[in-house]
């Protein structure tokens, strides 16, 4: 009763206290208390992870229970596992299948049975951890095929929970690597959902189908006269699955008819929710697949007005986003503009007409961005109908502020105009105050015209406006005010910190000795604004030079717009190309769409269909042209490539850009004499050949400048290699790497380590590299014709990751890319993908990369992919695990320097800790952490010990230690909350192991 | 700590009458009570409106309602989107027999008068919005333990009186 309890309600804080209570009771005769015991340990993984990670073991015990309720109850901790991270759990995937073949089986006691089909829930768990494991790992879905086999083949009763079984089956089946044979007897399972009488089955079929349609679209086409019923379907939830399915399958071919469907839909529905995420959706499609101008125009008209003020704020941001930045074509975006204004303006006509406010801003700011577009309506016109909307009573204060500023806009590029005299003359003595202030700004920018025009240039909606961040304008009258003796200024922080110095004598804090030395460091970094741009003003020349700073940055802004456009113009010529496809397919002609699919077959019965039928066969036939066998396979992979009409300018690809222009731009600064070229080659892509030996040299030359030994086999090198080093030591400046500078080697990787022997490929850091701490290196991924090593360098500084490409075969490799993908906990400074242009036979190449960690765990997983021509396209993936530890660096500073962070850190944890009997000694602990942890001993006062660690780039945490009766107390402190946690937990690893 | 992502979980149970007066309910989420009671308006509303040859699923909110009614008695879980809805059909099934076993062709009088076993048994079974214990045996006997224990309990109690 008691473990019911705690797994209901329980505090986060009180975990540590009760934990080892509940460890024992896993350890107790009874099933039930057993299987409380590790529900409630599951309900302590979900409210703190890290305290339970050392009886991860245990729970394995657990899953391998005689008892059935507690192997269940475990699985349930493991889904929430498998979920957060798969690649952990692999080695269990054998488990999880013979337990499942057990329960398949029914070897299960009776009395787990429902309705005569073994343990279902049992099942469903089993079959989403088997997914969540197989998913994109052909090997580990290896090992299920044959269990989800036999699954699929026992459930064959006809009662509400196999379907349920089934479903979950299907659902895995479609998850994991495809199997096509498993594939096939899925579908037919989704088939006989689909078309049972049963509401809720039909329901679920149309669930699993929506699913399954990413995969593989042709199933859609058989199934499509059941969709179409079930578009015309009196429940709604069915209504509203099959439009999900349709939206999945949309392409600019059937996006009209469908969109039409879509918004039948949301003209009925009421629910808010509803209304939002369907408007999003129908948004989006718009976006994605419109066919033209009008069209489009017209279908967010339809989005807005349904829509209402309900819609999600991004629709309207993005649509003005659009019309603004436009795409390439410039003639294009005119006439979109341009019919966007016509039709506002008739929509606008109607004296009572009722729109949301939404749409009357967006309708404002148009009119008075591009109103001018139209020519043949007076301006005055326009300005009539916004006055008269202002005088309305639905609208509200905000919309007001919206057609003012498009009043203004407008007014600005008329001469003068009776409407806009008359609504200043109106608002000038309005009772809303904003709406008063408007007219006043509004009257005196109409007296001067000149200035009127300069403030509000045509469509200039998208220029970046300049602002000198750092008020150097202020520079002459700051310098003034010093002159005459007045005080600099300081930032309210250093105000505070001095503060608080004064206030020393009130201190009792245990390491806040004095504050007094570090006084004149703080002065000057003060003076440092927190977000790393310079303010200081207290000289002009320090301005003038972030002044320069700023408009540098600029300029590279104007640089990237032409790239983004560049990488665009490709997919437009995409479009004319689909679209001539799409011409010869006609459209709107009965049925001729498909050449080799069911509608043909159902074609020849036509002259016996009644005349509803033919309807529905037309509508059939519009939404599912082009999903046809024509259509190719994968309906995914071609939406992808068909054009994105309205797609946005890609940032991305400007951000990539300004993270390597500086970067550059700061190499060039350093002025590497000859390496110089061999940086900027890498993303250049200069000759391959020139390339690797440039940068070979680099590395090279550095080595016989510090010492030959360095290098691990100098002997085994190539002849011609030896005399291309020597060559080269003498072109490259000789004081390179004298500073051990590291950071140089990250952008031009790689040195060439040619090892002579046949078999043995083994690679080795080069010199530099492995002089400073590293791990061992271990083999991430092989085959026949390469292997992937990696080994851990832990700079002072950075996690440098460096990966051995070893090519395997007897010919050289060409185009070796290798690529890290988007991890949650990580990040990789650079950019992800590094590509050998060539890897000579038997040799190994390497490249680095710097990783931080983004979000703290206490472990996680980096995946990455290489591949590479051989022959064929080899594609080979990856996942490298990284700790926390790697992470860590200690942090050296004074006792002092100690007490005042401690202070000034907000988030802590506490916990006790056993020693055990080999930990002695309180200084042979503290060793322990020193070792393992990378954690820095700042001082050891009596039976207490501070120490200092910092997360890269630069996270304090600071520990202070006491032991007391053989229990070691931990105190953490850090200005990040998930820091002490995750250190802690590693502490308690560290303390257990040793 | 890390992120607590909600997976695949019931977010509430309802149980009430067709007259639309609530028997039991059951709330994994932590909401303000007052809030409690406007969705339960809501959702009795809702459900109630609906004929019978309509599915159990309706879409409410960003969650799935999944319903269905034993004699007088509607059984209503709020579940999320990407569940299972037949699965949570036959929890439903699996409490109502439990419920069945424990008192003997159950009827609402039964979860009425017994509002408090009706509640173990429901924990028993579910827990913080998952199914828990699948063998009906067990999750009886464990209710017959229980029942045991706070009987022995009240005699305790009842001693020192005399």
């Amino acid at each position: 009763m008691a473990l019911t309890i705690v797994s209901q309600i329980f505090p986060r804080e009180m975990i540590p206290a009760v934990l080892p209570l509940i460890e024992d009771k896993l350890q107790h005769s009874k099933e039930i208390i057993r299987r409380k015991a590790v529900q409630a340990l599951y309900k302590f993984y979900l409210i703190a992870p890290n305290q339970v990670q050392h009886i991860h073991d245990k729970f394995r015990k657990a899953l391998c229970d005689r008892d059935v309720g507690v192997m269940a109850a475990s699985l349930h901790i493991y889904l929430q596992m498998v979920k957060e991270d798969s690649s952990g759990y692999k080695d269990l995937t054998g488990s999880f299948v013979t337990i499942l073949k057990q329960v398949v089986g029914g070897k299960l006691p009776i009395d787990f049975n429902y309705h005569s089909v073994p343990a279902p829930w049992l099942q469903i768990q089993l079959l989403r951890i088997l997914g969540l494991l197989g998913k994109d790992d052909p090997r580990t879905s290896e090992l299920m095929y044959d269990v989800l086999d036999e699954s699929l083949r026992r459930a064959e009763i006809n009662h509400n929970i196999t379907y349920a079984i089934l479903f979950e089956c299907v659902q895995t089946i479609y998850t994991i690597h495809p199997k096509s044979e498993l594939l096939e007897k899925a579908a037919k399972c989704i088939g006989k959902f689909v078309l049972s009488s049963k509401i809720n089955l039909k329901y679920l079929g149309l669930k699993a189908l929506t699913y399954v349609i990413q995969q593989d679209p042709n199933l859609a086409l058989q199934h499509q006269m059941t969709i179409i019923e079930c578009l015309d379907h009196p429940d709604p939830i069915i209504k509203r699955e099959t439009l999900e399915l349709l939206y999945r399958i949309t392409n600019g071919q059937n996006v009209i008819v469908i969109v039409q469907k879509m918004l039948d839909y949301l003209k009925q529905s009421k629910e808010e929710y509803t209304i939002i995420s369907l408007a999003g959706k129908v948004a989006e499609l718009a976006e994605k697949y419109a066919p033209d101008n009008e069209w489009f125009i017209q279908t967010m008209n339809a989005v807005f007005s349904v829509g209402g003020d309900v819609v999600h704020p991004d629709i309207p941001n993005n649509f003005l986003r659009l019309l603004a930045e436009g795409f390439d074509d410039g003639k294009e975006d005119e006439q979109l503009r341009l019919y966007a204004v016509q039709s506002y303006l008739a929509l606008l006509e109607e004296e009572d007409a009722f729109y949301p406010q939404k749409f009357l801003q967006v309708m404002s700011w148009v009119l008075g961005e591009y109103s001018s577009l139209v020519t043949d309506v007076d301006p005055e016109i326009i300005l009539t109908r916004l006055h008269r909307l202002l005088k309305k009573t639905f609208v509200t204060a905000e919309t007001k502020a919206w057609i003012m500023a498009a009043v203004t806009k407008i007014a600005s590029r008329t001469t003068s105009s009776k409407t806009v005299d008359k609504l200043i003359r109106e608002f000038s003595t309005s009772l809303d105050t904003c709406m008063r202030q408007y007219a006043f700004e509004l009257k005196h920018l109409c007296e001067d015209k000149v200035l009127m025009k300069s403030l509000f240039p045509f469509d200039a909606s998208c220029n970046d406006i300049v602002v000198d961040a750092s008020l150097s304008f202020l520079d002459g009258f700051v310098a003034e005010v010093l002159g005459h003796g007045a005080a600099p200024y300081k930032p309210h922080h250093q105000r505070q910190e001095e503060k608080l110095s004064q206030e020393k004598a009130l201190n009792f804090e245990p390491y806040g000795l004095s504050f007094a030395s570090s006084m004149s460091s703080s002065g000057f970094t003060g003076r440092q604004s927190p977000t790393g741009l310079s303010f200081g003003s207290d000289t002009s020349g320090n301005s003038a030079e972030t002044g320069h700073k700023e408009t540098n940055s600029l300029k590279l802004d104007g640089v990237k717009k032409l790239w983004g456009k560049e990488g665009y113009l490709p997919k437009k010529e995409n479009k004319i190309g689909k679209e001539d496809e799409a011409l010869t397919v006609p459209r709107g002609s009965l049925l001729a769409g498909h050449v080799a699919d069911p509608p043909v077959s159902q074609s020849d019965q036509v002259a016996t269909f009644s005349e509803e039928e033919k309807e529905k066969q037309q509508l059939a036939s519009t939404l599912f042209v082009g999903l046809g066998s024509n259509a190719g396979v994968s309906l995914m992979g071609k939406a992808d490539m068909a054009v994105q009409k309205f797609k946005r300018k890609s940032k991305i690809n400007e951000t990539q850009n300004t993270e390597e222009t500086p970067d550059i731009q700061n190499s060039a600064a350093l002025a590497l004499g000859p390496l110089l070229d061999t940086l900027p080659s890498n993303k250049e892509g200069h000759e391959g050949n020139e390339h690797t030996r440039l940068r070979k040299a680099s590395l090279d030359s550095s080595d016989t400048t510090e010492d030959n030994l360095a290098f691990e086999k100098p002997q085994s090198l190539k002849k011609p290699g030896l005399d291309n080093r020597l060559l080269d030591s003498r072109l490259s400046s000789s004081s390179l790497f004298a500073d051990s500078n590291i950071e140089i080697f990250h952008p031009s990787p790689s040195a060439q380590c040619e090892s002579a022997s046949k078999t043995l490929l083994a690679p080795s850091l080069p010199g530099e590299l492995a002089e400073l701490p590293h791990s061992e290196v271990v083999e991430l991924c092989q085959s026949d014709d390469l292997a992937l090593h990696l080994c851990k360098v832990w700079t002072d500084d950075s996690l440098l990751l460096t990966m051995f490409v070893s090519n395997k075969n007897t010919s050289a490799l060409n185009d070796v890319n290798l690529v890290f993908e988007k991890a949650e906990h990580f990040q990789i400074l650079e950019s992800p993908a590094y590509q050998f242009s060539v890897i000579e036979a038997q040799s190994v190449e390497h490249c680095q990369q710097c990783v931080q960690m983004d979000k703290i765990c206490t472990q996680g997983n980096l995946p990455g992919s290489i591949n590479y021509q051989s022959g064929m396209e080899t594609h080979l993936e990856f996942s490298i695990t990284l700790s926390l530890l790697d992470f860590i660096r200690p942090m050296e500073m004074t006792t002092e320097d100690f007490g005042k962070l401690w202070l000034s850190l907000a988030n802590d944890v506490k916990q006790n800790l056993k020693m055990s009997s080999s930990q002695d000694s309180f200084s042979a602990a503290l060793n322990t952490l020193q070792q393992k942890l990378k954690l820095h001993i700042v001082d050891i006062i009596g039976n207490e010990g501070i120490l200092a660690c910092q997360l890269l780039p630069s996270v304090p945490c600071l520990l202070h230690c006491r032991i007391h009766a053989g229990m070691l107390a931990l105190w953490f402190r850090s200005p990040c909350s998930a820091l002490p946690d995750s250190l802690l937990y590693q502490c308690q690893k560290v303390m257990e192991e040793s | 700590g890390c992120p607590r992502q909600q997976t695949g979980k019931i977010h509430f149970i309802l149980l009430f009458s067709r007259q639309g007066k609530l028997r039991l309910q059951k709330w994994y989420t932590t909401l303000p009570e007052k809030e409690k009671k406007k969705i339960t308006r809501e959702i009795v509303q809702i459900i109630l409106a609906r004929n019978q040859k309509t599915s159990s699923f309706v879409d409410w909110k960003d969650l799935k309602l999944v319903y269905k009614r034993y004699a007088s008695l509607y059984f209503c879980c709020a579940i999320e989107d990407q569940d299972n809805e037949l699965l949570t059909l036959e929890v439903v099934h699996r409490y109502v027999e439990l419920l069945d076993r424990y008192f003997g062709n159950v009827c609402e009088l039964d979860i009425i008068f017994n509002f408090e076993k009706a509640y173990f048994i429901l924990d028993e079974f579910i827990m913080g919005g998952e199914v828990q214990e699948t063998s009906k045996k067990s999750a009886v006997k464990a209710m017959e333990d229980s029942d045991m224990l706070q009987e022995t309990v009240e005699e305790y109690m009842n001693k020192p009186a005399f």
